[in-house]
């Protein structure tokens, strides 16, 4: 056995079934172990899709997205998905080949200081020097990834080193002396966000992306105490979307109940969260009455950006059952009267004077699916409309890029997830914008014959920019005008051999979307949709949750809105 | 605050990246391996809010290959910096005053030529100023310092400081917020 054929084997053993990846120079003795291992490889046509498709492995089963590149350039492509990867506390292995150790430093061919380059958007990396090391490294390196806080890892291998002959031992111990994540929450910080909760009149429980893996604790902390729900981006999914108790999505595109809920709740316990910019808007004006229950695995985000008045540190799983023991349901009445009042004044809406928009669309998608499919989400507009009108029911299945923000992550993503729950359905809400920069990804979806619906609300524009220029930049259009040089996106996917369909009025759109669902085969819709629609309700940059602009989602006066 | 790491390649890297990255101003840093074998210990200093050094220990203790972090300020502690400094000789008179400039704050003179003395100086900061103040008459040539380092008084406080990340949370829980910092 060399050393590529231990990496394989050292994978096998982690339970890894898919690896998405792209060959090179560098990794070719790992690619030809491949031929003798049953591990299935997906082979991607560009590294950022691998990574992005690892990712989304990740997040759609919880088990760890494993990703190969060659040195070089093979590597820095990956760098993007491993930085989406790390926002987004996404457990990825990647592997990358490197030059010769002989060779490292010498600025050889395709050669990078890969370990170097990725060291801030990982959450570890390994440089192997020494064959022997192997087994050590790979087991550590899932170990890290898939715990605590998940993230990505890579470990650099030398091709000198896949080359050498390997006689060890696969039952390694790992030795990581300075990473003992918190597991365990702290018996009287537990008591005390209880009794914090008792004393709470208008109490709200904000959920994020590490409340995926708790999704049957958030329904059972939820159910006793009637507390409603507040989910993030990264936490759609994790608690449903269209359940009573939900008040939807917070922060600059959220709801007009949930950032009214924020601004007037007297406590927060926010779960599995970090209080992301996007979501807290101004920070002195987020929550300003609210004491502040936070637990989360990851100590370092305590009180980083809001300050936690009860921390508790410690997995979701173990926190919120031993939360929930010491709770019993809350009287909430009066706060139920006001929330429900603004839900009833600010439902969600949008104008259909135009022969089609985006949100119509979207909305559609979610109603012949019920929610019960995977959605991916590119980046932008349709992104925040998806959020708002096709938030999934299910953990796991809601999967976008929110931290980093990544335009070319949702088709990639729609691949791994593909894998990762064989079966369903998945749902890929895209921009004409973001869907180019990895559209080379459609000859993946072909060659698998994926069960992805690619539906592109394309407005000509990168629609996110444009209502940024109109509302901030004195409408001066610059650079967001796509329509001129957009390819003909059905034929481009006829092109790959997929089903491809141009779509311009509401009619085709409701008669084509639910037969196009019922394939179960790759298809892109492109939906040709009214350029100008902006997302409201909308928080400027740098304002508070109390200070967005309604929009569209304005109420009739006549209907007594409580301020 | 002292940060004791494994001896891996590149973790002066890791520290110094997220020193970068997350915008700490450091004001000196030294390292080196301690008595445990493995084992490495960098010693820096950094001045700033009490919010915003917390967030730099829990930030230090993420890496993987940090143990522990100590932040000395939180109790009693000794530091130290050496130096070594070259000044100018310029007549003999001052050879004779330099000479018991340096027996007043417990330098050595380490090296000896006709136009320069190197002298070694060891203490706090505030020491090491004054000894630099007194020399600049003379002519200061050259000098380097290698930056505190420190340990902590009692013997307990090593346990009690022993990562705080794995203390079943104990390590976020409402810790004062008015600590004084020397540093």
């Amino acid at each position: 056995m060399n050393g590529a054929a231990a990496v394989l084997k050292a994978l096998e053993r982690q339970g890894v079934t898919t690896v998405f990846g792209h060959p090179g120079g560098a990794i070719m003795p790992i690619y030809d172990a491949l031929y003798d291992s049953p591990i299935q490889h997906v082979l991607v046509r560009h590294e950022q899709a691998g990574a992005h498709a690892a990712d989304a492995y990740y997040r759609a089963s919880g088990r760890v997205g494993v990703c190969f590149a060659t040195s070089g350039p093979g590597a820095t492509n990956l760098v993007t998905g491993l930085a989406t990867a790390y926002m987004d506390s996404s457990a990825v292995v990647a592997v990358t080949g490197n030059v010769p150790l002989s060779l490292i430093g010498t600025d050889a061919f395709q050669e990078a200081d890969v370990t170097g380059v990725t060291l801030p958007v990982t959450k570890h990396n390994y440089l192997v020097k020494d064959v022997r090391d192997l087994p050590r490294i790979l087991a550590e390196a899932f170990h890290i990834a898939r715990s605590g806080r998940p993230g990505p890892v890579l470990v650099d291998v030398p091709k000198d080193i896949q080359q050498a002959a390997f006689e060890g031992d696969f039952d390694v111990e790992i030795d990581l002396p300075g990473y003992r994540p918190t597991v365990v929450g702290n018996a009287r910080q537990i008591r005390r966000a209880a009794e914090a909760i008792e004393a709470a009149e208008r109490p709200v429980l904000m959920v994020g992306g590490g409340a995926q893996v708790a999704a049957d604790e958030i329904e059972a902390f939820t159910r006793l105490t009637g507390i409603p729900v507040i989910t993030t981006l990264m936490g759609i999914g994790a608690y449903p979307g269209g359940a009573p108790q939900s008040l939807g999505m917070p922060g600059m595109h959220g709801t007009v109940t949930a950032n009214r809920a924020i601004s007037h709740c007297d406590l927060i316990v926010g779960a599995g969260l970090r209080f992301d910019d996007r979501v807290t808007g101004k920070l002195s004006r987020f929550a300003p009455n609210a004491t502040i229950v936070h637990i989360d695995i990851d100590p370092a985000e305590i009180s980083k950006l809001v300050k936690a008045h009860v921390p508790v540190v410690g997995d979701l799983r173990d926190v919120l059952p031993r939360l929930t023991e010491l709770l019993g349901p809350l009287e909430l009445g009066d706060w139920w009267k006001q929330l429900d009042a603004w839900k009833a004044s600010y439902p969600e809406r949008y104008k259909t004077d135009k022969p089609l928009v985006s949100q119509e669309v979207i909305a559609l998608l979610a109603k012949e699916t019920g929610g019960d499919c995977i959605v991916t989400t590119e980046v932008g507009q349709h992104q925040m409309f998806a959020a708002r009108l096709f938030p999934t029911n299910r953990p796991r299945t809601w999967i976008s890029s929110g931290g980093l923000g990544t335009m070319g992550f949702g088709l990639p993503a729609a691949i791994g997830a593909a894998f990762a729950r064989p079966g369903e359905t998945v749902v890929c809400v895209a921009g004409d914008g973001s869907i180019q920069m990895n559209i080379q990804e459609l000859a993946t979806v072909y060659k698998h014959q994926l069960p992805i619906v690619i539906a592109i609300t394309n407005n000509g524009m990168l629609g996110m920019v444009r209502q940024w220029q109109e509302m901030f930049h004195a409408q001066r259009y610059s650079e967001v005008y796509l329509a001129d040089s957009n390819p003909d996106f059905a034929k481009l996917a006829e092109a790959y051999g997929i089903d491809g369909y141009n779509v311009f009025d509401r009619e085709t759109a409701a008669k084509l979307v639910p037969e196009v669902l019922g394939r179960k085969k790759p298809a892109l819709i492109n939906f040709v949709v009214y350029e100008s629609e902006k997302v409201f309700p909308m928080v400027p940059a740098g304002a508070g949750v109390d200070e967005m602009i309604i929009g569209d989602q304005e109420a009739d006066e006549a209907e007594g809105v409580p301020a | 605050m002292s940060v004791t790491v494994r001896d891996q390649p590149g973790v002066l890297v890791r520290i110094a990246a997220l020193f970068a990255r997350r915008a700490y101003n450091i004001e000196s840093l030294s390292v080196a391996q301690t008595h445990e074998p493995g084992l490495s210990r960098t010693t820096f200093v950094v001045s700033g809010e009490d919010a915003h050094i917390e967030q730099m220990q829990k930030q230090l203790q993420k890496l993987i290959d940090v143990i522990k972090v100590i932040d000395h300020s939180e109790g009693p502690y000794v530091d130290r910096e050496l130096m070594l400094i070259k000044v100018a000789v310029r007549n003999p008179d001052d050879r004779v005053e330099m000479r018991q400039i340096a027996q007043d704050f417990r330098a050595r003179i380490i090296d000896v030529a006709r136009d320069a003395l190197v002298f070694e100086v060891t203490g706090d900061e505030a020491k090491t100023d004054a000894f630099i103040q007194q020399m600049r008459t003379f002519g200061v040539l050259d000098l380097i310092r290698t930056g505190r380092v420190a340990l902590p008084r009692t013997a307990s406080r090593h346990a009690a400081n022993g990562g705080t990340a794995t203390g079943g949370g104990a390590g976020t829980d409402d810790r004062p917020a008015t600590r004084s910092r020397a540093a």
